[in-house]
């Protein structure tokens, strides 16, 4: 059996103090296997974002811990958790967070540069259909067009583990499968483990593992024992 | 590859351009003026040193009686004197046709036949005179040029009582006489002193010289301690009336070169700081809201695994790329700028030539001041974006609350309209921003008001001056201690219908180790004309037999009431006098000491003697008072309060004073920058809100109104405020423009204040329009889609 990606135990998430605090997450015990792709079903404020945070190194805890592979994110340092972003994490946020001084391949450039072994920014862009689009800027960009550049911003620096918080939220079904495509090929080529949370319950086929959440908890975790392609979804 | 946040600066830097070029400007200003000012300092300093060594400037003076040529050989004999020159000069008067009165001038000897060891001449015109010609003479250019006089003229003049007539040969200028100021006299003026060189021959035959010298100049070798050398030339000259050898220090036209040139090195110390403060504030205001303003790309960059340094280093290099563009723009600035007033410097001081030199050290000092204080803005801004974390950077922050508006805002609310209530609930629910804005705009009110009140202390420095202190129409000097019957003569003359007598001493005054070479007036216990007053202008009475000081006069002497004093008297007997200091008189023109005259003369067992005197007259007589004055032996000299008035003006225009102009100018298009800053920076953090406001059906004028009511109410608010900072301000700039010449006092001036209030609103009404015109200009689409 492979390792663990990604293990999770008790994780609490608290926002906020005394009677306005916000508990976002209420114990999260959780363990994904490396190289799957798996996807994250749940009604709007259950926590889904929350969690995505923690594990990929942006936010902490307020308690338990989160590992990755044997080390455990609360525990790191700022700094060492930095380079954990760095070197292993691609993000595409729900709000696309485009940098809007930036054209679509500076804001691509903008991973690779850093990164330990990244593809060309322009190879990238081609992947999600904008090999015509890479000298715009954000704001000459459809919503759809910028979440695009969001999930090749993303793929580009061949990540250990992708997140996508809701990566077809703007698009249309055919653009859709092209999107998830991608992150099929990054699951199968690179090995990467693929997080997607998304609210269409249908694209749950594509995955190795449905996770549900609610009010802050996992409600049940799926293993499917076969996955379709992106082209067999419907939604 | 150029790295894409390296783009990102150049775009940030593009988008903000208006902004990045006013902070920069402000950079380039501080930075310019500290190069230009230094270049200027060190080049007049080099200059002079040159031209000091070039005509072989004595560096001890020695003024005796009479003393025997064979004492040459002794002076020359003292250990550490390398040259000796003895020389004869004598008080003249000159006639000009262009005068009513004649003018004071000092006659110095040339050797015959041979150039002066030292204290030579530089010959602007014409030729160097004939020693066999007893009445060929040089005539210093500056009174020449004054006088329309030129080589081939002929002009009479008075020697020792009697009037002769003489050929100006020649003109000529001399490091000794850069400036000019007549005996009695505090104010350099070239029409009305003028300087003869003549045959060391004629000369001695003028003034009865013959085989002797009544000034020996000496110049001394590398190392020679010049203390020891006085000493030495006072022992050898005391028997034949030595009056003290001084250092070339403390000569008097060296003295105003060197005053003039310590006030601009004092601008030159003081001003580019406030501008590289300023810029700092300035550019802290502008990083701060674009941290603000971009705190989701700083989340993202640090989710992307940017670290603190480097995201942090980024900010920080759109810092550096202002402060460098600017300091850069500053050091051309300043090499332009230096290059065409050292010009206008080299003719005011009369160097016959220019030693240009720049020093390389402020370049350096400034671009590394500048780089340090916009670094010192910056890095506080570093903080908060270290203090981001990437998860919370990401999320918009919070609406603000504008929920608890209180009860006041209820009331209001029946009263105002909506656009109106937008622009209170802000300022009253973003006090900090607010606050900062007003500062800012408070401290650009400062600047105005400080600068302009400085305006008001010199005109204050004239009127206390000529018509407070010294209420006189004339000054006379006389020749030499006359009776007290000249004063009776004086008294009796048609149309004068007030005179006082006056007795000036020279002395050496010291307190512990700080000495001032300079002059005690003994006035009479119920003088009216010309009077020492205290900082209340009452008059200080003189007769308990104490000496009362200048304010600047008692600072030098680091001196205080109650303090004993030691004066050497430089005259007669040469008594050294102990003389309590009993008060401190207010006087902005000169260091002057005031004594009771009976007191005065006592101590120097001179009774009834005077030196001069100050007239009141009835102008109707003027021209029949100047014919009687110039008739009578005694006197030596005149001057007439109007024209030493304008002399002064002239002085504080041309001089260091005049920099008050150029600092006031640049004092304006900081303030503009600051206000105009504000207002930038209001419309950037409002601009979404205000196409919001044109989407929902606000007109353009009600949109403008909420961003404008805003900056007007800041701007309203700043007035006071800056009023009381450059009230403060006014003190210090006061004391940078003040040198031992004159003093500028800081005056509280309510047209001033009105006049830089007048400004501030000034720029804030042309800036308003200027974000009006964006405003109304601005794309509704294109607005709402960019985040600022
Ligand atoms: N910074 C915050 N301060 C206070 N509460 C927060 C904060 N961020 C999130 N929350 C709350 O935490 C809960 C979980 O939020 P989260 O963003 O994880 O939800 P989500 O499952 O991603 O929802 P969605 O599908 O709408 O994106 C919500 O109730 C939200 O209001
Ligand atoms: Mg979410």
């Amino acid at each position: 059996m492979a390792q663990n990606a990604f293990s999770t135990r008790g994780i609490t998430k608290v926002y906020g103090e005394g009677r306005s605090a916000v508990h976002a997450l209420r114990g999260v015990d959780l363990d994904i296997p490396e190289g799957e792709i798996v996807v994250l079903l749940g009604p709007s404020g259950s926590g889904k974002s929350t969690l995505l945070n923690i594990i990929g190194g942006l936010d902490r805890a307020t308690a338990g811990d989160a590992f990755f592979q044997d080390q455990n994110l609360s525990e790191m340092t700022d700094r060492q958790l930095t380079l954990y972003r760095r070197d292993h994490v691609g993000f595409v946020f729900q709000f696309y967070n485009l940098m809007p001084s930036l054209t679509a391949r500076e804001n691509v450039e903008l991973v690779t540069e850093i990164a330990r072994d990244p593809m060309e920014p322009d190879a990238a862009l081609a992947m999600v259909g904008l090999r015509e689009r890479v000298d715009h800027f954000p704001a000459q960009l459809s919503g759809g067009e910028q979440q695009r550049v969001a999930i090749a911003r993303a793929v580009a620096k061949n990540p250990t583990v992708l997140f996508c918080d809701e990566p077809t939220g703007a698009l249309d079904s055919t653009t859709g499968r092209a999107v998830l495509n991608v992150l099929k090929d990054v699951n199968e080529k690179l090995g990467a483990t693929v997080l997607i949370v998304t609210h269409a319950a249908s694209q749950a086929a594509m995955a190795d593992r449905v996770i549900h959440f609610a009010d802050g908890g996992i409600r049940e975790v799926v293993v499917n024992d076969t996955k379709l392609t992106p082209e067999g979804i419907e939604w | 590859m150029v790295s894409p946040l390296d783009h990102k600066i150049l775009r940030d830097l593009w988008r903000m351009k208006g902004q990045a070029l006013a902070i920069g400007m402000v950079i380039a200003v501080g930075v310019g003026m500290l190069v230009m000012m230094t270049g200027l300092v060190t080049s007049l300093n080099e200059t002079r040193a040159a031209y000091y060594e070039r005509y072989r400037l004595a560096e001890v003076f020695a003024p005796v009686t009479r003393a025997p040529d064979r004492m040459v050989t002794r002076l020359a004999a003292i250990d550490g004197v390398s040259a000796v020159e003895p020389r004869v000069v004598g008080a003249a008067l000159i006639d000009v046709a262009d005068f009513d009165l004649p003018v004071q001038a000092q006659a110095v000897s040339l050797p015959d036949l041979r150039n002066p060891r030292l204290n030579d001449v530089f010959l602007t015109d014409g030729r160097m005179i004939d020693s066999d010609h007893t009445d060929e003479i040089l005539l210093l250019e500056a009174f020449a040029q004054a006088h329309d006089l030129r080589p081939g003229d002929r002009i009479d003049a008075t020697m020792n009582g009697a009037r002769r007539s003489f050929q100006v040969v020649g003109l000529a200028q001399a490091p000794e006489f850069l400036y000019t100021t007549a005996p009695g006299e505090l104010i350099p003026d070239d029409a009305r002193f003028g300087v003869i060189w003549m045959s060391r021959s004629a000369l001695a035959a003028a003034y009865d010289m013959e085989g002797a010298f009544n000034e020996a100049l000496l110049s001394l070798s590398r190392g020679a301690n010049e203390a020891a050398v006085m000493d030495a030339v006072d022992r050898i000259l005391d028997p034949y009336g030595g009056t003290g050898a001084y250092p070339l220090a403390d000569q008097a036209s060296n003295q105003l070169v060197s005053e003039e040139i310590s006030g601009l090195e004092a601008a030159a110390a003081g001003v580019p700081p406030i501008f590289l403060a300023v810029a700092a504030f300035l550019l802290y205001i502008v990083i701060n809201r674009m941290v603000q303003s971009e705190r989701e790309e700083i989340g993202l960059m640090k989710a992307f695994g940017y670290t603190n340094t480097e995201v942090g280093a980024h900010y920080f290099k759109l810092v550096l790329a202002i402060a460098i563009g600017g300091a850069l723009a500053g050091c051309l600035l300043g090499i332009a700028g230096g290059r065409a007033l050292i010009q206008v410097y080299v003719a005011y001081f009369k160097f016959p030539f220019l030693v240009f030199q720049l020093d390389p050290a402020s370049f350096v000092t400034g671009v590394s001041v500048s780089i340090l204080s916009a670094s010192a803005g910056g890095l506080l801004v570093l903080r908060s974006v270290f203090a981001l974390t990437p998860a919370s950077a990401m999320r918009a922050p919070a609406p603000a609350d504008y929920s608890r508006t209180g009860a006041i805002g209820h009331t209001l609310n029946r009263f105002l309209d909506q656009p109106s209530r937008m622009v209170l609930r802000r300022i009253t629910r973003q006090p900090a921003r607010m606050a900062g804005a007003m500062i800012g705009i408070a401290c650009g009110m400062a600047l105005s008001v400080s600068m302009i009140t400085i305006y008001a202390g010199f005109d204050r420095t004239i009127d206390l001056t000529f018509n407070v202190i010294d209420r006189s129409d004339i000054a006379v000097s006389f020749t030499h201690a006359a009776s007290e019957e000249t004063i009776f003569n004086l008294r009796r003359m048609e149309g004068v219908t007030y005179v006082e007598p006056v007795r000036h001493v020279p002395v050496v005054l010291r307190n512990g180790l700080a000495t001032h070479r300079g002059v005690v007036a003994g006035l009479s216990p119920d003088t009216r004309l010309s009077r020492a007053l205290g900082s209340d202008l009452v008059d200080i009475p003189l007769q308990n037999g104490g000496i009362v000081l200048s304010t600047a006069l008692a600072v030098k002497l680091n001196i205080r009431p109650g303090d004993v004093l030691t004066a050497e008297v430089r005259e007669g007997r040469q008594p050294v006098l102990q003389i309590p200091v009993t008060a401190i008189a207010e006087s902005l023109l000169g260091s002057p000491a005031y004594m009771d005259l009976a007191t005065l003369n006592r101590a120097l067992r001179e009774p009834n003697r005077v030196s001069g005197a100050y007239l009141s007259i009835d102008e109707a007589y003027a021209t029949e008072i100047y014919a009687a004055l110039q008739d009578m032996p005694t006197v030596a000299g005149v001057s007439l309060k109007s024209q030493a008035e304008v002399a002064f003006q002239t002085l504080m225009n041309t001089g260091a004073g005049a920099i008050r102009y150029v600092m006031g100018a640049i004092a304006f298009v900081i303030t503009f920058g600051i206000v105009n800053n504000a207002a930038r920076i209001a419309y950037a953090e409002r601009s979404r809100d205000l196409a919001s406001l044109r989407v929902i059906g606000f007109t353009r004028g009600e949109a403008a109104f909420v961003l404008l009511g805003e900056l007007a109410i800041v701007t309203l608010v700043a007035l006071p405020v800056g009023s009381v900072l450059g009230y403060y301000l006014s003190f210090g700039i006061a004391a940078g423009f003040s040198s031992e010449l004159y003093q500028i006092p800081a005056v509280f001036d309510p047209a001033s204040y009105g006049f830089a209030a007048m400004v501030v609103l000034g720029a804030a009404v042309a800036s308003g329009w200027l974000v009006k015109r964006d405003v109304d200009r601005a794309e509704l689409v294109s607005a709402l889609k960019t985040r600022e």
